[in-house]
């Protein structure tokens, strides 16, 4: 099937009528996943969003539930969002982070009704990336620049138009739904085309990375590697895989809510003891669990690494640390940033 | 699907200073139905997030024992904000818990097993629900000798005085209490527990030890339990980390790649010796 780029905000219109539709929309310099009103608020072509898609279903703040308590009882009122959405425009690394996030959402024991209930009624609608930025390092972290994993439709952009190929069945009835054209055998030869030609440059070597991982616990190399590292967590709030989270109260005396906010593994509060006890006390330990976390312990539990190689805390670190060069330092060879 | 955010509304029956030094009050919680009361069923070892609402939750092991049936007991020291809370609360007001949290205690594996059980201080709750477990007269008969030992640096830290009372009478359970130094009045010995452990020297056959208190305890108590031939797939410890969400997504609480809240916080020694000792 195909799609002309002119088609595209009525298309969304027609969608908004029956979903909540999100897309990256311009704000100042960069673009964000919003909701919006309108097709042609969507920005399809400025590349990565500066914060990733997992806003969308876990959501920097949340109110998980009210609560109204007496010394007789407590109503407790906890709205989940079954809202039907469509998400359109993502990229294949966001994509899949979900797939990702997936796994610790609903774990071998808990599920998380919030997230869940807006990854189940929400169709995710993914535009490939011609020209991947240099930053970009998917391919070296099982992700590829027009990979369809997480997504249920993809959209390849060939110019004036896009291919649109489904990838799951919530995507295929999306797209007949649309009434798109079939696409022409030179439509499929140029979307082929443009595959083979987007190239992300930036290769980083994992291969032995999770065997190294496993036993460099105690390795001096983390007294170094971290010391550039300001532990400002711009990395963690940006990385579309980070999912840790806070919750607290927000309330006046017993009436008010429980609330969720993203938190940040590099901050020390974060594992502090009541009893004045911090397990991960220093930026060393704080920076190794970050690491840790994403390439041997989320391997070890879930047999994926939890990173997409979108880039975002590489472009972001406001004292250019590039988890680039820190993996290929703890592999113990020289970084290689360019094929 | 369930929320397992919700905590079970509770009524704080019970606001009893447990300590002399005030710091640690234990917290009776009533049930408000039976239907409640078969939601939340649990074993010794497990813990639950306590709130108060309005200020928060934070979460603490189960004092209580299964075998007490219509109510939980938590004690709690003093130290944060809703420990604060929970310590300045009148009895009737409700409270929050959400649980129970976590793996609990292996006593099917402890059946036909002499158990001893080693506490310091006020880490003395998930293992006073698991003595509990074991002592009531259904069970009794599972488990082959209990020995308890139980220290704090003074008799008016010792928790729980009614039942190490009762424990001293009874023929099913053999209690070692220790002080760190000598009071007037005190009959029972004094002393470290590592040194005391090794004086009482347990017997390693057949047998489960059982060990919360605070890390130098841990620290030293170790090499005794292994000069006395526990394996370290027979030490059972647990473990505490700082938390919130309680079922291994908020992230905090991990050691190396295993969640306390999620895949605790109960681990033998054999467990730990794995992982990173980020605890």
């Amino acid at each position: 099937m195909i799609v002309s780029k002119k088609e595209i905000p009525s298309f969304l219109d027609k969608l908004i009528s029956d979903y909540q539709v999100f897309a990256p929309v311009q704000k100042g310099s960069y673009t964000l996943f919003k909701q919006i009103c309108s097709g042609t608020d969507a920005v399809l072509d400025g590349g990565i969003t500066k914060l990733p898609v997992k806003e969308i279903f876990f959501p920097q703040s949340e109110k998980l539930f009210s609560y109204n308590v007496t010394n007789e009882g407590a109503k407790l009122e906890a709205p989940v969002d079954d809202r039907k959405k469509v998400v359109f425009g993502v990229r294949p690394c966001d994509a899949r982070s979900l797939t990702l996030l997936d796994n610790v959402f609903n774990n071998d024991k808990y599920q998380d009704p919030y997230y869940l209930t807006r990854r189940n009624n929400t169709i995710l609608v993914g535009i490939g990336c011609n020209s991947p930025a240099s930053t970009c390092f998917c391919t070296s972290v099982n992700g590829g620049p027009f990979d369809t994993k997480g997504l249920d439709l993809l959209l390849v952009d060939t110019g004036d138009a896009y291919v649109v190929e489904p990838v799951s069945d919530k995507g295929k009835e999306l797209a007949e739904k649309a009434g798109f054209a079939a696409a022409s055998d030179a439509d499929k030869a140029a979307a082929a085309k443009v595959k083979e030609e987007a190239v992300v440059s930036c290769r980083v070597n994992t291969d032995g990375l999770k065997a190294k991982l496993d036993v460099n616990f105690y390795d001096p190399i983390w007294d170094r590697i971290h010391e550039k590292c300001l532990g400002c967590g711009a990395c963690t709030y940006l990385c579309p895989t980070c999912h840790c989270f806070d919750i607290v109260d927000d309330a006046v005396d017993c009436n008010g809510c429980r609330v969720r906010n993203w938190d940040s593994c590099a901050f020390p509060l974060f594992t502090l003891h009541g009893s004045g006890h911090n397990p991960r006390s220093t930026n060393k330990e704080r920076y190794r669990n970050r690491i840790m976390h994403k390439f041997k312990y989320f391997v070890d539990n879930f047999n994926e690494i939890a990173c997409v190689g979108c880039g975002r805390c590489i472009k972001n670190c406001p004292v250019n640390m590039d988890i680039r060069v820190v993996l290929e330092d703890i592999r113990g060879s020289e970084a290689r940033l360019d094929s | 699907m369930k929320n397992p955010y919700l905590p079970l509304p509770m009524k704080l029956v019970k606001n009893f200073t447990e300590t002399e030094d005030k710091l640690i009050h234990t917290f009776t919680l009533q049930y408000l139905s039976e239907e409640d009361e078969k939601s939340f069923s649990y074993m010794p070892g497990q813990f639950a997030e306590v709130c108060v609402f309005g200020k928060g939750e934070a979460p603490f092991g189960i004092a209580s024992s299964p075998t007490e049936p219509g109510f939980l007991k938590f004690s709690v020291a003093k130290v944060g904000v809703v420990s604060t809370a929970l310590h300045l609360m009148e009895e009737g007001t409700i409270v929050g818990v959400r649980g129970p949290l976590g793996n609990y205690y292996p006593v099917e594996e402890f059946k036909g097993k002499n158990v001893v059980i080693i506490g310091g201080g006020f880490a003395f709750t998930t293992l006073r629900s698991l003595a509990t477990y074991m002592l009531h007269p259904d069970r009794r008969g599972d488990y082959g000798d209990i020995t308890v030992i139980y220290g704090a640096r003074n008799p008016g830290l010792l928790l729980y005085k009614e039942e190490l009372a009762a424990w001293e009478k009874s023929p099913d359970i053999n209690l070692i209490t220790t002080i760190d130094r000598a009071v007037d009045g005190w009959t029972g010995r004094v002393g470290f527990i590592p040194a005391v452990t090794e004086e009482v020297a347990p017997s390693s056959d057949n047998a489960y030890a059982i060990i919360c208190g605070p890390p130098v305890m841990i620290k030293f108590t170790m090499p005794v339990l292994e000069k006395l031939g526990f394996p370290p797939e027979r030490i059972i410890m647990s473990l505490e980390n700082r938390m919130k969400c309680g079922i291994g997504m908020c992230g905090r609480c991990n050691v190396g790649g295993k969640y306390v809240c999620k895949d605790g916080p109960v681990f033998t020694r054999a467990q730990l010796n794995e992982l990173p000792n980020e605890y």
